[in-house]
């Protein structure tokens, strides 16, 4: 306050000499602190997870330590099945989790963009469990899911299934109750992406598409959805990319299991480093992962033309 | 809505009379004409599905031990009691709440400022600087967890909250600042030169003039970090060893993993966790759905 108050105060010319002055040193002055954070903690860490990726190093044999040269990467490849499963793994993740909730979360995008009584409190409830994510998720359906008290019990005094099964510990039915789990809280995120967008469509659009008596799902296809694409394809990216990264849930919910089952490449990374203390190996696979992630993501942008229609 | 809703017959008359202007005003486009059945159905279908799960966490949170009853009666708060204290959630509460505003504070100033240098300035690294901003989102902060806990072992900082402060700070920045920027470039430049011409200085016309107008895209912003460093685990299950320092996802981690689950305590402590952001979400919903319209999407 005291500070803008003096920055007002002086007479004329000093001021125009300094207005003038300032800016060119102003941005960097402005971008510094977060130039700074991200230089410090996440460019410095990914460098030297590059550096590390060359390295024999783990604390707790440390007299094997030193330089591996491409001894990691070669191991990955030819001598790891464990990382071919949780890749295969991890792309099927992805692949159900952001096709699934892109479909839930456009449909429940288009529902509640219409005027309808209890619009706002529909609108609260429905998104809530955005809010909510990764352990209190697991937490959530850990409770749903008990094999004791879960609501298989109650499914089972109704007729369906069997007592006492959990489906977090069977191999068959792991899948679907993370992917379930997981798509509570996902399709959330998407629908509010996407609502925000659907606000944005001129109404006039639509009005003219009646007058030349385009049905409802002509006028989808024909202004929605190209309306909406960059964002789609804007917050799927985001969102598999994400999905790829996030090990929160699946680190609480299942655990990598059973029997490794639900072992994305990132909770594999995490194992190894973290339990395991293979820093070195880690560090060879994330570089793996990242290279993966980029190409994907470049080949997605590329394959989807983003952008490709505004200019 | 219920006033739009009121006035949804009109319509028919409106086109019977034969003023062009008018019922090209009053008519509502058949978007907004869909069968309410249409609405209602596939929206309770959907309720359900998400209330279900915090009914169960409710349920277990309140009904004694050993109840199967389907309602939560008596209601007993003996889960609550043991968790606070017991299992100290009132710490890990606190510590949350610290951490969170913490990130909240910082997120927002330094994306502030960075944002309004993307917006309003050209210069020489600034397409290094969006470009490095966009890559950051394929680095996993999950895949950096060893490097990040030597640099804050190094700075002495394991076991303190400052190391998970600045974790999540980093991590929220880059998208808070697209997000910032993206606000500030929907502000007229001209409304800024005008302040700057009536004689005020550069920061004065941003507080007064641009500041205000930023609202909604600030608590987007802010509540976005608040959430994201409340619910986040990894960076707190690494870098705080000591338990008076832990966050709740961690605590909900323990009880998770411990080896008889104890469910009441279980949905107790999913409970304290999921206060805070649901309640900030309900709040501050219609204003995200505004900010990100603002913000993200023209990106």
């Amino acid at each position: 306050m005291a500070q803008a108050a003096a920055v007002a105060k002086p007479p004329a010319p000093p001021r125009r000499r300094r207005a003038s002055a300032t800016p060119r040193r102003l941005p960097y002055l402005l971008i510094a602190p977060a130039a700074l954070l991200m230089l410090g903690f996440i460019a410095y860490p990914v460098i030297s997870v590059f550096y590390y990726s060359l390295q024999e190093y783990n604390p707790t044999k440390p007299w094997r330590n030193g330089f591996a040269g491409l001894d990691n990467f070669t191991k990955i490849f030819t001598d790891d099945p464990v990382f071919w499963d949780t890749l295969v793994f991890s792309a099927k993740w992805v692949f159900v989790e952001v096709g699934l909730q892109l479909l839930f979360g456009l449909a429940l995008a288009l529902i509640v963009n219409q005027t309808f009584v209890g619009r706002g409190i529909g609108r609260a409830l429905v998104f809530s469990p955005w809010a909510v994510s990764g352990v209190l998720t697991s937490a959530i359906w850990v409770l749903l899911y008990n094999s004791q008290t879960g609501i298989t019990r109650y499914l089972a005094d109704m007729g369906i299934g069997e007592y006492g099964t959990s489906w977090l510990s069977d191999t068959s039915t792991v899948f679907s109750a993370a992917v379930v789990a997981d798509l509570w809280r996902g399709v959330p995120f998407f629908a509010i992406l996407i609502l925000a967008d659907l606000q944005s469509v001129s109404k006039d659009l639509y009005e003219a598409a009646e007058v030349d008596g385009a049905s409802r799902f002509k006028q989808f296809w024909h202004i929605t959805l190209p309306h909406l694409k960059d964002a789609i394809i804007l917050s799927t990216l985001l969102r598999a990319v994400w999905e790829f990264n996030n090990v929160d849930l699946l680190y609480t919910l299942t655990g990598g299991g059973p029997a490794g089952v639900t072992t994305t490449l990132p909770l594999y990374i995490a194992n190894t480093s973290v339990d395991a203390h293979d820093f070195g190996y880690a560090s060879a696979l994330t570089t793996v992962a990242f290279v993966i992630l980029l190409f994907c993501s470049i080949v997605y942008l590329r394959l989807s033309k983003f952008g490709g229609d505004n200019k | 809505m219920i006033t739009k809703e009121a006035t949804a017959p009109a319509p028919a008359p409106a086109r019977a009379d034969h003023e062009p202007p008018r019922p090209a005003k009053k008519r509502r486009p058949a978007w907004d004409e869909v069968p309410r059945w249409q609405i209602y159905l596939p929206l309770g279908v959907y309720l359900v599905f998400t209330l279900i799960p915090f009914y169960w966490i409710l349920l277990f949170a309140l009904r004694p031990a050993g109840s199967t009853s389907l309602v939560p009666w008596p209601i007993t708060f003996e889960h609550f009691e043991k968790v606070w204290t017991d299992r100290s959630f009132g710490t890990f509460f606190q510590n949350s709440v610290y951490v969170g505003l913490a990130t909240l504070v910082m997120t927002t100033l330094v994306a502030l400022a960075g944002g309004y240098a993307l917006a309003r300035f050209d210069f020489k690294v600034k397409r290094a600087f969006m470009l490095a901003l966009l890559c950051s989102q394929f680095v996993p902060g999950a895949l950096l967890l060893v490097p990040l806990f030597e640099i804050f072992a190094e700075l002495q900082m394991i076991n303190s909250l400052g190391s998970v402060i600045i974790a999540e700070t980093v991590f929220q920045l880059p998208l808070s600042m697209i997000l910032i920027s993206n606000f500030i470039k929907n502000v007229p430049y001209s409304l800024e030169e005008a302040a700057w011409v009536d004689g005020c200085g550069r920061f004065r016309a941003f507080r007064v003039v641009v500041l205000p107008l930023l609202r909604p895209g600030l608590i987007a912003v802010g509540s976005f970090a608040f959430v994201h460093s409340w619910n986040h685990f990894l960076f707190a299950l690494m870098f705080l060893n000591n338990q008076e320092k832990q966050t709740i996802p961690v605590g909900l981690n323990t009880l998770m993993s411990a080896d008889s689950v104890d469910l009441g305590a279980l949905a107790a402590g999913g409970i304290i966790a999921a206060v805070p952001v649901v309640l900030v979400f309900a709040f501050i919903q219609k204003w995200l759905i505004t900010g990100f319209s603002a913000g993200a999407v023209k990106g």
